[in-house]
């Protein structure tokens, strides 16, 4: 009995889609790839991937959360690439600049992104579709006018190595990994436990309603796409100090994929439904798929198959979950 | 009964070159019910957003015990005490009712260091709330919003709006969308309310409903209040005449009655009644 309501309260919860989506690929890999991908260098590889992509991914949930939608994103991680680059590479500048400056551009594009989309009523993926271009022509344009290549490169040595773009535990895993952990902390304690959660449930809910019981929902809006395009330039920047070079090109990758982890993760496409744990383990699960298939047989070719099916199974999964939790009602006595 | 606690006097709205609104005045007193009657598009709904203050008058005023005041926004109607509770109770169907509630106002305690929601507080509270609004069946503050019934919706955005202080409550149709039952869980809480103190403006076209607990009637057509009368003045054929524009209503009735007699009982096809 005890443990049947136990059970019944983790499906209720957002992220109960997202665990036995994890609990689903971990097998289908342990089966067809023996259990390499458990041992540390596999855990490293699906972990950087994950990190990467979850740093970027949880701002993104939050935004669908409030029922928002931010694909600039895929434009900002070789933004924030090649900003340091250019700062602390081709101009050989402090690569302290040069971080103050990419996190400064990765503001300021969320500012103009939130202050868009609050002030035009226009849907935030059109807004962000148009900054995602946009800033992808000032991202290869304004490289090409300064270095004559598409490709820069950056030496970085010393803290701010160690601290964004380095290797730690023995080589394997990325800095970004730890980055990722706490970040995702913060968050847990910002959505689920500081009275601010409440508000970005609220505006995904009825952004009408939210506003009518007091909730500064531009402010907050705006304060979402500057922690989205933010998060995405820090994750370019660190890239391109471990690669020690940046490209104008890639990140598109990361709209998609970001936007599969939240769902997977449980988040409900239009709005007010979602939670952190559910878009981190959202995450892995779509790391696990996309690097696991490396430890198998199969032919790498696959992996987009079975993340489509992924995807498709993890909604109807949430959907009938919603429903569970909507539906529930405590049975205490004769009803 | 009570004083006057907020009274529109001689308020117009226009937008742009439209007139919405002409010379509308109005008094709510505690602890009485004002119903506020109208067909679609009457200007109902104009009226709520001037008092809940998502629109301002072009001329006239609103005085609130005794002294003009202006709602430059919600948040201002909000603080002087005037809650809004809308058709669907203006909750969040995905989120908790102890959450729902407080959307806005969280308690928060200190855990260590860092300030947090009082999830435990807040659901005792709202659960609380609503039960003393007769609705006993809200037991769990964990249970989310969308899987309640409309009635219960609108206790709890009712019970809400009483907790937080409103002195003036305006309920915008809150009937309208739900089945007989329901309707009269929601018709109880406005008597309950009422009862403890608060100016009601209640906005409905079923007479019936507007009958069973109002105090004060007006009935607004094209923008202009058309009759204003009190409990007892006006039989319910008189206030659904007046609500469907005079004397139309009672023509239709009248025609239709004559085809039937003519055509055995039948009553007449619509394209047959639309043509008359």
């Amino acid at each position: 009995m005890n443990s049947n309501s136990a059970l019944g309260g983790l499906l209720r919860r957002p992220e109960a889609g997202a665990f036995l989506g994890l609990i689903a690929v971990l097998a289908f890999f342990g089966v067809f790839g023996g259990l390499t991908f458990l041992q540390p260098a596999g855990m490293a590889s699906w972990m950087n991937v994950a990190a990467n992509l979850g740093v970027i991914a949880i701002p993104v949930g939050l935004l669908m959360i409030a029922g928002e939608l931010d694909i600039s994103v895929g434009a900002m991680v070789p933004f924030g690439a090649m900003t340091v680059a250019v700062i602390s590479g081709h101009y050989g500048m402090s690569i302290w600049l040069g971080i103050a400056v990419t996190l400064s551009f990765g503001v300021l594009i969320g500012l103009l992104n939130g202050y868009l989309v609050i002030k035009t009523a226009v849907p935030s993926l059109i807004v962000t579709l148009g900054s995602l271009f946009a800033v992808q022509g000032i991202v290869l344009g304004l490289t090409v006018l300064i270095t004559k290549s598409t490709s820069v490169a950056l030496k970085v040595e010393g803290p701010a190595k160690a601290l964004f773009g380095d290797f730690v535990f023995g080589g394997q895993v990325q800095a970004m990994v730890l980055w990722w952990l706490v970040i995702a902390v913060g968050y847990i304690y910002f959505v689920h436990f500081s009275r601010y959660g409440n508000w970005i449930f609220a505006m995904g809910g009825d952004k009408v309603s939210a506003r009518n019981a007091g909730i500064p929902t531009e402010r907050m809006t705006i304060i979402l796409f500057v922690l989205s395009s933010t998060s995405a330039a820090f994750v370019g920047m660190c890239q391109a100090m471990l690669y020690n070079s940046a490209q104008v090109a890639g990140g598109q990758s990361f709209i998609f994929n970001a936007i599969i982890s939240v769902v997977v993760g449980g988040v409900l496409l239009t709005g007010g439904f979602g939670s952190i744990i559910g878009i981190f383990f959202g995450t892995i699960t779509f790391a696990i798929v996309n690097q696991g298939i490396y430890y198998t047989n199969f032919d790498r070719n696959w992996s987009s198959l079975i993340i489509g099916v992924l995807l498709l199974v993890a909604v109807l999964m949430n959907n009938t979950f919603r429903k569970m939790a909507l539906s529930y009602a405590p049975k205490k006595g004769a009803k | 009964m009570g004083e006057t606690i907020l009274s529109l006097q001689g308020i117009n709205k226009s937008f742009g070159p439209i007139d919405v609104l002409h010379d509308i005045s109005l008094e709510v007193k505690a602890g009485e019910v004002l119903c506020l009657l109208g067909d679609n598009g009457a200007g109902k709904s104009t009226v709520i957003r001037l008092l809940s203050g998502v629109h301002q008058p072009t001329s006239g005023q609103m005085v609130m015990d005794g002294r003009p005041v202006l709602f430059r926004n919600p948040r201002e109607a909000a603080d002087h005490g005037i809650a809004t509770v809308h058709q669907f109770g203006g909750t969040f169907p995905l989120m908790s009712i102890g959450r729902s509630f407080f959307v806005g106002r969280e308690p928060t305690r200190w855990f260590g260091p860092l300030k947090i929601y009082d999830r435990k507080k807040a659901n005792e509270i709202a659960v609380k709330a609503v039960q003393n609004f007769g609705i006993t069946r809200i037991d769990d503050g964990d249970r989310l919003v969308g899987g309640l019934s409309g009635g219960e919706r609108q206790a709890l955005a009712i019970a809400r709006a009483v907790h937080f202080g409103a002195r003036v409550l305006i309920l915008d149709e809150p009937t309208a969308a739900l089945g007989v039952k329901q309707a009269t869980h929601v018709l109880r809480i406005v008597n309950e309310a009422k009862r403890r103190g608060l100016a009601v403006i209640f906005i409905t076209h079923q007479v019936m409903h507007a009958m069973a607990v109002g105090d004060h009637f007006a009935v607004l057509i094209r923008g202009a209040v058309a009759a204003d009368f009190r409990k007892g003045e006006k039989t319910r054929e008189e206030i659904t005449d007046l609500m469907a524009g005079g004397a139309s209503m009672a023509s239709l009735e009248a025609e239709i009655e004559t085809y039937m007699t003519t055509h055995d009982g039948h009553p007449p096809p619509v394209s047959s009644a639309a043509a008359h």
